[in-house]
C-alpha cells in the first residue's frame, strides 16, 4: 500500500490514463490539452486496428471450427500471420475505379466510413475514468457517428456507376434505417432509468449486487432483458453482420455496393464494418453489461479496463457464433421482422420500463418479485402474440422433390 | 477571437456547400451537397453550445432526411439531371433577385439589431440535456403533445398515401 492508499492493482487499473499522463508531462505546458488529446486518438486508434486484425483470424478461424475444418493455419503458426498476409495482399492490389464512375465520391465513401467507424469509440467508456471525451449527450454522439456510415454505404453504392451497386445499396439503406429505430429504442429504457445520457452515467447506475452476489447490469433487469435483446439484433443489423449480412453477401448482387471496389478501398470497408461491430459491442457493454464493473465481488481488484475489453470480446464472440450459425435473412422477411416485430417490441419495453420505476415505491408483500414478474411479462407477452399473428398462415413447410 | 474564427470558418461552410447544392444539375450531387450544409448546421449548433440539438441534427438530418431524399431522387427521377434553367436568362432577373434577397438580409439584420438586450448577456453556460428535457416536460408540455399530434397524423397520412389501393394484389398492372 502506498501514502495514498493506492497499490499495485489500482495503479494497474489506471495505467493507461497515467501512461498518457507521463507521455505529455515531457511537453511544455501549453501544448498539453492538444497533446493529451492526439495520444489518446493514436492510442485509441492503433489499438483498435489491431484488435481488428486479431479479429479477423479469431473469426476465420472460429467460423472453420464450426464448420468442422481448421481455419488458416499456414501463414505463421496458427494462421496468426494471415492477418498480416491480407494486409499486404490488399495494399499491393491495383485500385481500379470504373471509367464512368465519380471520382472523387468513390474515393470519398470508404473515408467517410471508417471516419464515422473511428468516431463512434471516442465516447465508450474503457474503464474507470478512462473514456478519451466525456461529455453531456455522448450517447446521442455514438448514433449520430453511426449514422454517417449509413451515408457513407449509399456513396459507395451511388459512385460505383452500377446498376447491382446502386441496387445493393438502396437495399441495405432500407435495412439501416429500418433497424435505426428499434436501436435507439431499445436505448431510450436504459437512459430514461439511469437519468443520464453521458455513458460513464450509466455505467455507474449499474454498480453494485443484488443478494451480495447477482451484479446490478441493465440485462438482469426484466425490461433490460427485452432490450438487450432488441439492441443486439438491431446491432448485428446495423453493423451489416449475418444473419442480416444481405447488403454485402457473397451470393447476392456481387458484393454489394462494395462491388467496384478493391485494392486498399476495400480493406477500409472491411476495416470499417469490423469497427463499427467492435464500437457496438463496446455500447452494448456499457449499456446493457455493466461496462467496466466486475460480474462477482471477489473479482474488483482486477482492472476495470480489462473486464471492460473481456465482455467486448464475449459479445463479439457471440456475433461471430450466429454468423456462423444462422442463416441469412431475406429482404422482405429482415424488414418485415424490424418494422412489424422489433419497433412495437420496443415501445412496449418503453411502457415497461416506465412501469419498473414507478413500481419501485410498491410495498406489497414480496414486491421485488411481483415487480419483476410483472415487467416482464409486459414484452414477453408482446413478443408471443406479435410473432404469432406475424406467423399465422405460415405452417410447417413440406418438401416436393423432382424425383 | 477563436470562436469567431470558428463561427466564420462554419459559415463558409455552410452558405458555401447550399450555393453548391442550389446551383448544381445533377440532383446526387445537390442532395449530397445538402448534407454537407445539414452538418454545417450541426457544426453551429455544438459551436453555439447547443450541444443536444446539435447531434439530434446531424443524427436526424445527415443521417435520415438526406436518405429520404436521395431515395425520392432515386425512384422517381429517369435521368437525375434537373430541367429547369439554372444560368441566368434576363438581366431583369438578377436586378429582382438582388432587391429580394437584400430586403430579405435587412428585414432579419435589423430584427437581431434592435432585439438586442441592453443588460449583457450571463455567462455563457452549455444547457444540458436533463434542463431541456424538463422545460420540454414542464412548461412547454402543450407545444410537445401538439407536435406529437401532427407527426402522428403526418405518419398516417403518408402510409394511406402510400399504400397500394388493392391490398390483395388481384388486380394487375404495376
Amino acid at each position: 500500500m502506498n501514502d495514498d492508499g493506492s497499490n499495485f492493482w489500482t495503479t494497474l487499473d489506471q495505467a493507461p490514463a497515467l501512461a498518457k499522463r507521463a507521455l505529455v508531462g515531457v511537453l511544455p505546458e501549453s501544448w498539453a490539452p492538444l497533446a493529451g488529446a492526439l495520444v489518446t486518438v493514436l492510442f485509441v486508434c492503433l489499438f483498435f486496428i489491431s484488435i481488428f486484425a486479431l479479429l479477423t483470424l479469431v473469426e476465420r478461424k472460429a467460423l472453420g471450427r464450426m464448420q468442422n475444418r481448421p481455419g488458416p493455419n499456414r501463414t505463421g503458426p496458427f494462421g496468426l500471420l494471415q492477418p498480416l498476409a491480407d494486409a499486404i495482399k490488399m495494399l499491393v492490389k491495383e485500385d481500379i475505379v470504373p471509367h464512368r464512375a465519380d471520382r472523387l465520391l468513390h474515393f470519398l465513401a470508404p473515408v467517410i466510413l471508417v471516419v464515422s467507424a473511428l468516431l463512434a469509440f471516442a465516447v465508450l467508456p474503457f474503464g474507470r475514468d478512462l473514456a478519451p471525451v466525456e461529455f453531456d449527450g455522448a450517447i446521442l454522439f455514438f448514433f449520430a457517428a453511426g449514422a454517417g456510415t449509413e451515408f457513407a454505404v449509399f456513396l459507395a453504392g451511388w459512385a460505383s456507376h452500377n446498376k447491382y451497386s446502386l441496387l445493393s445499396a438502396m437495399r441495405a439503406l432500407a435495412q439501416l434505417i429500418a433497424y435505426e429505430l428499434p436501436l435507439l429504442l431499445a436505448v431510450v429504457p436504459v437512459v430514461m432509468l439511469a437519468g443520464t445520457l453521458v455513458p460513464q452515467g450509466v455505467v455507474e447506475a449499474q454498480a453494485g449486487y443484488v443478494f451480495g452476489f447477482v451484479p446490478r447490469w441493465h440485462l438482469f433487469e426484466p425490461w433490460g432483458l427485452a432490450a438487450g435483446a432488441v439492441f443486439l439484433v438491431a446491432a448485428l443489423a446495423e453493423a451489416n453482420r449475418s444473419p442480416f449480412d444481405l447488403p454485402e453477401a457473397e451470393s447476392e448482387l456481387v458484393a454489394g455496393h462494395l462491388t467496384e471496389y478493391s485494392g486498399f478501398k476495400y480493406a477500409l470497408f472491411f476495416m470499417a464494418e469490423y469497427l463499427g461491430m467492435t464500437a457496438m459491442a463496446g455500447m452494448m457493454v456499457t449499456l446493457f453489461l455493466g461496462g467496466w464493473h466486475a460480474p462477482l465481488p471477489f473479482l474488483e481488484f482486477l482492472p476495470s479496463w480489462f473486464w471492460f475489453l473481456a465482455k467486448m470480446f464475449a459479445v463479439l464472440g457471440l456475433f461471430i457464433w450466429v454468423r456462423g450459425t444462422l442463416p441469412r435473412l431475406r429482404m422482405d422477411q429482415l424488414t418485415r421482422f424490424a418494422w412489424k416485430l422489433l419497433l412495437p417490441l420496443s415501445f412496449v419495453n418503453l411502457l415497461a420500463a416506465g412501469l419498473w420505476h414507478y413500481s419501485a415505491a410498491w410495498d406489497v408483500p414480496a414486491a421485488p418479485l411481483v415487480r419483476w414478474a410483472l415487467v416482464f411479462a409486459l414484452p414477453a407477452a408482446a413478443f408471443v402474440a406479435l410473432a404469432r399473428s406475424l406467423g399465422k398462415g405460415l405452417g410447417p413447410r413440406s418438401y416436393r422433390y423432382a424425383c | 477571437m477563436l470562436t469567431l474564427l470558428g463561427f466564420v470558418v462554419i459559415a463558409l461552410v455552410l452558405l458555401g456547400s447550399a450555393a453548391f447544392a442550389v446551383t448544381r444539375l445533377n440532383l446526387i450531387h445537390a442532395g449530397l451537397a445538402f448534407a454537407v450544409t445539414w452538418l454545417a448546421v450541426g457544426a453551429f449548433y455544438l459551436w453555439a453550445g447547443a450541444e443536444f440539438v446539435g447531434l439530434a441534427q446531424i443524427l436526424v438530418y445527415v443521417g435520415a432526411v438526406s436518405m429520404v431524399i436521395l431515395f425520392a431522387v432515386l425512384l422517381t427521377q429517369l435521368r437525375m439531371r434537373a430541367t429547369l434553367p439554372i444560368t441566368l436568362d434576363d438581366e431583369r432577373r438578377l436586378g429582382a433577385g438582388l432587391v429580394t434577397a437584400g430586403s430579405a438580409f435587412g428585414l432579419i439584420a435589423a430584427a437581431i439589431l434592435v432585439g438586442r438586450p441592453d443588460t449583457p448577456a450571463a455567462p455563457h453556460r452549455a444547457l444540458t440535456a436533463r434542463e431541456l428535457g424538463e422545460a420540454l416536460m414542464g412548461q412547454h408540455v402543450v407545444a410537445l403533445l401538439a407536435v406529437g399530434v401532427l407527426l402522428t397524423a403526418v405518419l398516417i397520412g403518408a402510409v394511406i398515401i402510400a399504400a397500394p389501393s388493392d391490398p390483395d394484389g388481384t388486380e394487375g398492372g404495376a
